[in-house]
């Protein structure tokens, strides 16, 4: 604001023409896509529609098979420290040697060579980063002892460490309670406004995060729609997408979709984990 | 029977030139010293990267180089260094998930100990330098060994101490380090060159069989009394410190291979780490 100029103008991810194809199978085509600062966009879609693989691309993991993608007006490269992460996958390997406080200092220098020397100013980012998603008091046990809602907490405050520009979320509701997806989306929204995030947020349910949503990416057969939750979640234009009659039900605030074809597509890409082709299921083939 | 018995047991342990012995094995203490801190470091990462079982692959490997040196006249450590890095290479390129790892490891490894056994019974040199390379030495180290392993253990801790944020990084957290730019696919490369270093050397110390008992025990037992990784890696060097150098010790007063005392010594400090783990639940 400060330069005559509104920030919120300007987006922080910009994408063009983005074109993403597996041989013959289209996953999404000329995507056009501003996100802004502060936004969440929910990022939906059926299973196998390419919504975790629409984040690997603009985590610079994926190559485009067309059109750009752009954070901050440069290309991505391979990994970006200006965005951060927050998985579906559990660490759940019993034994690991890993703590909280461990896992979240990882978001902050964990990219750096050398070794971690304790420094009293990590220390106290990594204090302040679990007292702001409510984690302090289990920082020092073994990750693996904790609970999904536990593991997501720390997550976000790993993906929060470094200062990121954009919040990349893939399903990080998945094999939680009601209480705790609530509490996620809680924390992501109070992440967005403090700090002014753009936020990406895949999901197979937009309820536990409607009420923080600004925009929907909608992808299904190849094709995609991107409007506010009710420009988009209305059945006209859910059938159109999936060319079929699909039924767009507003109870009680919350969306219930029915009759979204089954396995339309191959189940290829329900979570952000490296495919199977790649190198680093290290932690013991953790899908 | 008791007769029997205290020769075996005087056979095993006997201190009675200890203190004349003890500078004779200079070399053979500095070298323990020197694997003991290589094998706990490197070990924290072969746990975490779930590798216990492409350590010991990696070890009949560098036994197979080491026969093929002795064989043709190169040598064994340079045999056993060849052996192990391509074992090494071979599995991380092949085995990138755990299971698919353990079945490269599992198809090279008879076959590295195959080829190890008729290299061995080509060679008409001395016998107990045969045995050795399996079982471990039975005590001197020369000069011109002690070098070659001193450097490449120093090389292998430089190399780990470098990469060691990123790699743990990798190790414990792939998907999000690959997502904040980290090299995983190139830390491994590098990763596996430097195990496979630090095997080769181990073999030649407690052989190839037993190198799991440096590498691997004294990590595993690390990682049942804390969680941190820091004082994983501490008490993991220790261990393996008091595994290699207290077997040396031991071993000085008998006839019997280094090997065996090291394997005991650090199977009894990871029986005590379970119990003590199990007594107060692992914090």
């Amino acid at each position: 604001m400060t330069d005559g100029n509104d920030p919120a103008a300007t987006p922080l991810l910009t994408l063009r023409g983005a074109t993403k194809r597996f041989g013959d199978r289209v996953l999404w085509q000329d995507v056009d896509l501003d996100v802004r600062r502060g936004e969440v966009i929910a990022v939906l879609g059926a299973n196998g529609s390419g919504k975790s693989t629409l984040l690997r691309a603009i985590l610079g993991l994926e190559p485009l098979s067309a059109g750009s993608i752009r954070l901050l007006g440069r290309g991505v490269g391979r990994g970006s420290r200006r965005i951060g992460l927050v998985p579906q996958q559990r660490l759940a390997d019993d034994g690991l040697p890993l703590r909280g406080r461990d896992l979240v200092r990882l978001g902050l220098d964990g990219d750096r060579w050398g070794l971690p020397l304790p420094r009293r100013a990590a220390r106290e980012r990594v204090d302040e980063l679990l007292a702001a998603v409510g984690a302090s008091r289990y920082a020092d046990a073994p990750v693996s002892r904790l609970s999904g809602g536990e593991q997501q907490r720390l997550r976000i405050a790993q993906a929060l460490a470094a200062d990121p520009d954009l919040l990349l979320c893939d399903e990080p509701l998945l094999s939680l309670d009601l209480p705790h997806q609530r509490m996620v989306a809680r924390l992501v929204d109070d992440a967005r406004t403090r700090l002014d995030l753009g936020v990406l947020f895949v999901t197979h349910d937009v309820n536990p995060i409607l009420d923080i949503v600004d925009r929907v990416l909608y992808i299904a057969g190849s094709r995609f729609r991107i409007g506010t939750p009710d420009e988009v979640l209305r059945s006209d234009v859910l059938s159109d997408l999936y060319g079929v009659q699909v039924d767009v039900l507003r109870l009680h605030g919350r969306v219930l979709v029915a009759g979204v074809p089954d396995h339309q597509h191959h189940d290829d890409d329900a979570v952000l984990a490296p495919r199977a082709a790649d190198d680093h299921a290290q932690t013991g083939g953790a899908r | 029977m008791s007769d029997q018995l205290s020769q075996v047991l005087s056979e095993v342990v006997d201190f009675s030139d200890y203190t004349e012995l003890l500078p004779l094995l200079r070399n053979t203490i500095i070298a323990c010293v020197a694997l003991g801190v290589v094998g706990g470091l490197i070990g924290v990462f072969v746990m975490m990267r779930d590798m216990a079982f492409a350590v010991h692959g990696i070890s009949e490997l560098s036994f197979a180089g080491a026969s093929v040196g002795l064989l043709l006249g190169a040598g064994v450590v340079p045999g056993s260094l060849i052996g192990s890095m391509l074992a090494a290479l071979v599995i991380g390129v092949l085995g990138s998930r755990a299971r698919d790892r353990n079945s490269a490891t599992a198809v090279l490894m008879p076959f590295g100990l195959g080829l190890g056994i008729l290299s061995l019974s080509l060679y008409s040199g001395r016998a107990s330098n045969k045995f050795g390379l399996l079982t471990g030495q039975i005590v001197a180290i020369d000069n011109p060994q002690i070098t070659s392993l001193l450097v490449i253990c120093a090389l292998v801790a430089a190399g780990l101490l470098v990469i060691w944020r990123p790699l743990l990084f990798a190790s414990t957290d792939p998907v999000t380090a690959q997502a904040r730019g980290v090299p995983t696919r190139a830390l491994s490369v590098v990763f596996m060159v430097l195990l496979g270093a630090a095997v080769a050397v181990s073999v030649q110390i407690v052989g190839a069989l037993l190198v799991l008992s440096l590498l691997v025990t004294p990590a595993a037992a690390a990682m049942r009394l804390s969680a941190s990784p820091v004082r994983v890696t501490l008490l993991s060097v220790a261990f393996a410190l008091a595994a290699s150098v207290g077997g040396v010790l031991l071993a000085a007063g008998s006839s019997v291979p280094i090997s065996p005392f090291i394997t005991t010594i650090s199977f009894v400090i990871y029986g005590v780490c379970r119990l003590v783990s199990g007594a107060r639940g692992r914090v």
